[in-house]
């Protein structure tokens, strides 16, 4: 079927309804989405949004700019990094403005409360500049955005998959998507494309994110051609519940809970003398590693720390942290009012992505040429706001903020271009990657999936994520790439057409064993430690050769062709040593 | 340990009537449903179709019946269902496939009681103000997923399709006790139509079925008490 939109929007989580909104009354936009919108990953964001209101205690965007730089550890972009400070302060009114309930301080304005790497003058202290509502914040984004998107009349195709974009003559023209209802393929013809699909966590056995994160944008995007960008900066949350990787968001040591070892020594004291326990994701994540290393873990196997919250009393847990306490009490049976929660680091966020200028705009080399009509906003981009490390809080702001740009950009671009002609096949790799996967009915193929995704995850566990080293990089490699040749015999066993999720889990795959290759290829190739990607064989950063991002580019076979690099955008903040 | 999982089973391409299937699966005792569900599709059966995402209770994906009560299959574990556990999809919604229901009258239904805050007047530069206690007041039902469990276990629902449910009137006391909020009149139109808040029999299996531990059946409570005290 086709449709012919003015600008499609692809994802519905805290980018995408962003995006929407502002394209909605000046343009005809649909969004494509193969969830619900409700049930986004955006939902599951617990602790905070960030944004120097100053409610609580002084501060000011400046300050939040270093952080996010410093954070970073200076791979950030520092005009992006700029525009997300400033603009932050009022999006978080606008969101307020939207009804969404923040809680509030004693005179009734929006409360805030500390986090991780947020800190004071540049580093003297915590600060407080976490918006919050209770600790299902991304929640309420969520459903705010999604509530004005029904009060604005949004045109939503709930349940479609993405499967290609659609490039000609040097212009994005729209995207295929299946109806995952009828089997139905539909080519959505358009003048501008937004991609805000998110991240790709599923690639690593114990994670934060949900199922549905598999890169499934960022794959599409590279396989028609754009590089992916600083695609070894993977984020490892400290906090995941053990085991299953679930979230206990930064806020519970915002809040005051503390990391204690085998001994009960609270260890980050030892490692980040100011910060303690909010030091950055990066190195909180670091410091597990090596309690755990030097045999200081706790539990039978010494591979857990744990996370105490009893001290702060019922009151603050229950007003405060209610769900991810909950968490505790659901799937692993602890009483956090008691006792300490198991926790162990969990893959969590892509700092990496589709690359983009500040407008949201998708740009395919080092020198920064556009892709006209392709956006991309939120975690699936790579603005670069997070440089190496994201701090918590930064990513929920990177939403509204870059996908209200990208949208408004966008709106311009509709304005001044009229429809460029899509190409005589626009659905032919769709369909010969909808014939690829179908075939698995046949006989001789049948490698499972199942065991395929879980050996990558596995594989990517061990290889790469906290602490990294040439060793067990070329390993993983090895294996993704014998991975990557059994997928082409993977089999099928519903060969139904509508709502066949089993094809869809094939299609996931697909974008999970090229991101995890991309990754692991970036890691490899940088050589030096940065943020999350630190390399036990190259412990210190080298900004000399890799003050720059990674371009990764794509082979017609799908492995990574080349890397190429390209210059940060410095500015306000010199690169320095990075101490907390 | 081992596990008998029967599940409702249904494909619209070829079965005329659901029917029930039986699998068994070694399962750990802190694995959710959900798991167990996985090991069923990715091992054993790999045509049993269901809805799953966040995999901890947050995006409302995988609401259905376990052995008789409507629950969100990634918030059970195993170990405190036992070691036979039936299957089905919620009650009072068409079946798709298997464990996929329909959700599009569900928000439809959502769609009706205007949910957005409704607010006449230009903002102000900064916030605007709530007291921490006018939050607090529609706090509980700020936390709906729409996972439909609530409006799948009533039975008002199941046998009057026009219904408009315990989720839909949730979300519209979100708004109501909203201090911030000016359109209560006209959520309480569409509320006090024939199919509205007063089909409710107070029977609370609502309140039981959220998994988000939302008073349900309370807050229905609070918006009849608002509209008779209007009226
Ligand atoms: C547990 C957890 C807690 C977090 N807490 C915080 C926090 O406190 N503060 C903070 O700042 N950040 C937090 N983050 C990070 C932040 O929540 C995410 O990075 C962010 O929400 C991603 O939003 P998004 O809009 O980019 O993507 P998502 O919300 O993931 O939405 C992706 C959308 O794309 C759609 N989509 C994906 N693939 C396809 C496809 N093939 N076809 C069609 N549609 C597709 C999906 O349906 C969905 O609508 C947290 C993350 C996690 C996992
Ligand atoms: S999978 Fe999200 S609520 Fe169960």
């Amino acid at each position: 079927m086709y449709h012919k939109y003015d600008a499609v929007v692809v994802g519905a989580g805290g980018a995408g309804l962003m995006a929407a909104l502002q394209l909605v009354g000046k343009a005809n936009v649909a969004v494509i989405t193969k969830l619900y919108p409700s049930r986004s990953h955006t939902g599951a964001a617990q602790g905070g949004i960030c944004a120097a209101l100053g409610n609580t205690e002084e501060d000011h965007w400046e300050w939040h700019m270093f952080d996010t730089v410093k954070g970073g550890d200076y791979l950030t972009d520092q005009d992006a990094a700029e525009v997300l400070a400033r603009d932050a302060v009022e999006r978080i009114i606008e969101l307020e403005h939207m009804g969404l309930p923040f809680n509030r301080t004693p005179e009734g304005k929006i409360d805030q409360r500390r986090f991780g790497g947020h800190t004071r003058n540049y580093g003297e202290g915590p600060v407080r500049r976490a918006c919050y509502a209770a600790d299902r914040t991304g929640h309420m984004i969520l459903q705010t955005l999604y509530q004005q998107g029904i009060k604005n009349k949004v045109t939503f195709f709930n349940e479609f998959h993405l499967m290609d974009l659609i490039i000609n003559n040097g212009r994005c023209v729209g995207v295929t998507a299946l109806d995952i209802k009828t089997g139905e393929l539909h080519t959505f013809h358009s003048k501008t494309t937004i991609f805000a699909t998110g991240g790709y966590g599923r690639c690593w056995q114990v994670t934060s994110n949900a199922h549905a994160c598999s890169g499934d944008g960022t794959v599409t995007a590279y396989r028609a051609g754009v590089p992916l960008m600083d695609m070894e900066m993977y984020q490892f949350h400290p906090t995941g519940l053990y085991r299953i990787g679930i979230l206990l968001s930064e806020a519970a040591r915002g809040e005051g809970g503390i990391l204690r070892n085998s001994e009960g020594e609270r260890f980050c004291e030892r490692y980040a003398p100011t910060l303690k326990d909010l030091a950055p994701r990066d190195m909180v994540s670091r410091f597990i590693y090596q309690e755990i290393r030097e045999g200081r873990g706790v539990g039978p196997n010494k591979d857990y720390v744990l996370l105490h919250v009893d001290h702060l009393g019922k009151e603050v847990i229950d007003s405060k942290l209610p769900d991810i306490t909950d968490f505790a009490r659901t799937y692993l049976h602890v009483e956090p009012y008691h006792e300490g929660v198991p926790i162990q680091p969990t893959a969590h966020y892509a700092m990496g992505g589709i690359p983009t200028d500040i407008e949201g705009r998708v740009i395919i080399d080092e020198k920064g040429t556009v892709l006209p009509g392709f956006y991309a906003a939120g975690e699936v981009a790579c603005v670069s706001v997070h440089g190496a490390n994201r701090l918590g809080t930064n990513s929920l702001v990177d939403l509204v903020v870059f996908g209200r740009r990208a949208g408004q950009h966008a709106a311009r671009f509709i304005k001044e271009n009229d429809y460029e002609e899509l190409p005589t096949t626009p659905e032919k790799r769709s369909n010969d990657l909808l014939r690829f996967v179908e075939g698995g009915a046949q006989s001789g193929r049948k490698e499972s999936a199942a065991t395929i995704r879980k050996e990558m995850q596995e594989c990517m566990m061990t290889n790469v994520s906290v602490v990294r080293n040439e060793k067990q990089l070329l390993t993983a490699m090895k294996k993704l790439q014998e991975l990557r040749e059994r997928f082409t015999k993977v089999g099928l066993t519903d060969n139904s057409t509508k709502f066949n999720t089993e094809k869809l889990e094939v299609l996931e795959l697909g974008s999970l064993l090229e991101m995890a290759e991309v990754t692991t290829k970036g890691a490899l190739e940088r050589k030096e430690s940065r943020g999350a990607h630190y390399r036990e064989d190259y412990t210190s950063r080298d900004d000399k050769k890799f003050l720059a991002h990674t371009l990764a580019y794509r082979s017609p076979e799908g492995s990574v062709k080349e890397l190429r690099y390209k210059p940060v955008t410095l500015g306000r903040f010199e690169p320095k040593e990075r101490k907390y | 340990m081992q596990v008998t999982l029967k599940i409702l089973r249904f494909d619209p391409e070829k079965d005329k009537k659901a029917h029930f299937k039986s699998y068994e699966i070694e399962a750990d005792p802190l694995d959710r449903i959900l798991d167990a569900l996985n090991t069923v599709k990715w091992y054993k059966d790999g045509t049993l179709t269901f809805r799953r995402s966040c995999a901890h209770g947050v995006c409302g994906s995988d609401a259905m019946r376990i052995n008789g009560r409507n629950r969100l299959a990634c918030k059970e574990l195993v170990g405190d269902i036992g070691k036979k556990i039936t299957i089905e999809p919620m009650l009072g919604f068409r079946i798709l496939k298997d464990l996929v229901v329909d959700m599009e009258p569900f928000f439809e239904k959502y769609r009706s009681i205007k949910p957005y805050l409704i607010n006449y007047e230009d903002p102000p530069a900064t916030e605007r103000f709530q007291s921490a206690e006018d939050r607090e007041i529609f706090d509980e039902t700020t936390k709906c997923i729409l996972c439909g469990a609530c409006s799948g276990s009533c039975p008002p629902f199941w046998s009057n399709s026009e219904f408009i449910g315990p989720a839909a009137i949730v979300n519209a006391h979100r708004f109501i006790f909203d201090s911030r909020d000016q359109g209560s009149d006209e959520r309480i139109a569409v509320l006090s139509q024939s199919e509205g808040v007063f089909r409710c029999r107070t029977v609370y299996n609502c309140t039981d079925a959220c998994p988000r531990e939302i008073p349900v059946t309370k807050a229905i409570e609070q918006i009849k008490r608002v509209m008779l005290y209007n009226r």
